[in-house]
């Protein structure tokens, strides 16, 4: 597969979308090239993500961690210290930001956890924004404290009832909103995947991560960490994390996948691993899928990386052998979980909860 | 020339407009593919657009969304449509027109997709997530063995891309007549006649409008400025609800409608 068009990693990517979204996303684009390098902008965004948001977070040396490992030196990057707990609202600010900024006056949002659906109802309320969430209903059910959060942020909460009724068919349904209202309403997409150019400006919005963590792992240790680990579900926080870091190729990339129930017994969230390739959301990529094309329902117990698919510059870093792509089950999740609670006294979420896991083992 | 656009010609050249149903393959079981399509090309109908069942439509509405997932859970692939298309291909002599979202067909493979559907009597494809820019995934072997590519034209694609669209597609020009996604409306906002004339000037290729459409009186207003129309959702119902007299009676309000 070979189509030239910009929005390519590799053989990744790409706009799969209907022609009424064609025009909104060239716009999208065409506001994102101009912001990123306006002043003005930046100064206001600058402003909200030091004062509002607290950047930067800390990177901490998880000392009783890497003790009980007894290897490595582990360094946890701080991102549940961002207002909000997650480091989704880095991007749902800079894009209801850019949103404003381009005339729109409501936003849409998918979310699986709910981190994405706070964080993007948190930057609505703050810019006076009018606000929908598409949910899951199960998700729904499992993370209904957030649901409470995004209401009370004054943002309509919708439940999915359809498919899987987790994240894939939040997108559903948020896509199938901006299709009908795409003239007022912007698409706050929550990670790294769909359609060009949401993989790169998520990326963009997201890379602040690395940039910080290579910075601050330079002034005390005076060298790049040997591996950089981080949980993947569309891949957000992970391609944030390891994008400043591609070109330094003395450090490992790790993106943990989630083996829900085990790799082999089909229950999981693990794209990469999966091996298919296809088309959702937007993007060609790795996909979850049967013979016949027909997209699978993903699992963890984890609701933000229970997703069929995965972001396309991930599947390029697979692809090109420069990112390696793990699993963890949701077992060995919750056993991180316990792990990080008493030796650092930090409750992970449980998708980071897959990433320290990983950390742990391979820092033995 | 293309079989799509002729039988469209055809139509219009006996002061009739074209009218394409929607149908959602597998709905109800794949036998009933057989007599649904022998039914509707006895009524007239110009050529019949042939759903295919997916996991994530995206484009559609409630409607199609539901009569998906019906034929889904009866077992409705790509493979098995085609199979049975193929089965009484020899009694269809109007053109098939297969909807499918992308991911079908790159699962199924290309060029296999392609000769296969051929060998059905499909002869043209609409691919509603798959814009413009990406069809090279999909053109080669397509114009290999003779199938169109529908290109869709929507309310918000701007004048440079009305205009690359509409000389790209092949067969008909599928114009989108709302914001949207798939399903029954009761009014439609805009000067529609004047964006039609618009997509017209660009091409000889007919211009058929779709998306909402779902009253004999709306077949006749939008058949009154297109080439003809194409309905989906409230075929997709009809068909649910074993009501041919309705779906007789929107054919029929395409027949003599020029002025």
């Amino acid at each position: 597969m070979t189509t030239k068009v910009k929005g390519r990693f590799g053989r990744f990517g790409g706009q799969f979308v209907p022609e009424t979204l064609m025009t909104a996303l060239k716009e999208l684009e065409e506001a994102y090239e101009h912001y990123k390098d306006d002043e003005s902008f930046q100064q206001e965004l600058h402003y909200y993500l030091t004062n509002y948001v607290g950047r930067e977070t800390p990177l901490y040396f998880a000392e009783r961690l890497t003790n009980h490992c007894g290897g490595a030196k582990i360094y946890l990057k701080r991102e549940d210290l961002n207002h909000t707990g997650a480091h989704k609202i880095n991007n749902a600010l800079w894009q209801a930001l850019l949103a404003k900024r381009m005339g729109k006056t409501k936003i849409v949002a998918e979310t699986g956890a709910g981190q994405h659906g706070v964080a993007t109802a948190t930057a609505c309320a703050l810019l006076g924004m009018e606000c929908i969430v598409f949910m899951g209903a199960e998700d729904v059910k499992r993370q209904a404290l957030n649901v409470f959060r995004m209401e009370l942020l004054g943002t309509k909460v919708v439940a999915v009832d359809k498919g899987s009724a987790t994240l894939k068919d939040a997108v559903n349904e948020a896509l199938r909103y901006w299709v009908t209202n795409v003239e007022t309403t912007h698409y706050i997409l929550g990670s790294a995947m769909g359609p060009h150019p949401f993989p790169t400006i998520v990326r963009d919005f997201q890379r602040g991560i690395g940039d910080e963590t290579k910075k601050q792992i330079l002034a005390v240790e005076n060298r790049l960490p040997d591996a950089v680990v981080a949980c993947i579900g569309g891949g957000s926080n992970s391609i944030g994390m390891f994008y400043p870091f591609v070109e330094d190729e003395e450090v490992a990339l790790y993106g943990v996948e989630a083996a829900g129930k085990g790799f082999e017994t089909g229950h999981h969230a693990a794209a990469i691993n999966g091996g298919k390739t296809g088309v959702l959301h937007g993007a060609y990529m790795y996909l979850m899928q049967d013979d016949n094309g027909f997209v699978q329902e993903a699992y963890s117990i984890s609701a933000g990386l229970d997703y069929p698919g995965v972001g396309p510059e991930h599947c390029y870093l697979h692809e090109t052998g420069r990112a390696k792509y793990v699993m963890a089950t949701d077992e060995e999740a919750l056993s991180a979980v316990k792990l990080l609670c008493r030796t650092e006294g930090i409750l992970p979420a449980l998708e980071s909860a897959h990433a320290v896991y990983y950390a742990s083992e391979l820092a033995k | 020339m293309s079989q799509i656009k002729e039988a469209i010609l055809e139509t219009i050249s006996q002061g009739d407009k074209a009218f394409i149903p929607y149908i959602m393959a597998g709905d109800g079981g794949l036998e009933k593919l057989k007599p649904i399509n022998l039914k509707l090309q006895e009524l007239g109908v110009t050529a019949i657009e042939v759903g295919i069942p997916f996991t994530d439509p995206v484009a559609d509405g409630p409607t199609i969304e539901r009569a998906g997932e019906r034929a889904l859970a009866k077992g409705a692939t790509l493979r098995k449509v085609i199979e049975t298309l193929r089965s009484f291909a020899d009694e269809i002599t109007i053109p098939l027109v297969a909807m499918t979202y992308l991911n079908p067909i790159l699962a199924y493979g290309v060029e296999k997709f392609s000769k296969d559907a051929y060998n059905a009597g499909i002869r043209g494809v609409i691919i509603p997530d798959m814009p413009l820019e990406e069809k090279d995934i999909v053109y080669p072997e397509l114009k290999n063995v003779g199938i169109d590519l529908v290109q869709l034209v929507s309310l918000t694609s701007t004048p440079e891309r009305i205009e690359k669209l509409t000389k790209a597609s092949e067969g008909f020009i599928y114009a989108v007549t709302v914001n949207g996604i798939t399903g029954a409306r009761s009014s439609f906002e805009g000067d529609l006649e004047s964006h039609f004339k618009k997509i017209q000037s660009y091409t000889d290729t007919p211009v058929l409008a779709g998306f909402g459409i779902s009253t004999p009186d709306q077949v006749k207003q939008f058949g009154a400025f297109s080439s003809g129309v194409i309905v989906g959702s409230k075929i997709v119902d009809c068909l649910a609800k074993n009501d041919w007299v309705s779906i007789e009676n929107l054919v029929k309000a395409s027949k003599f409608t020029t002025v």
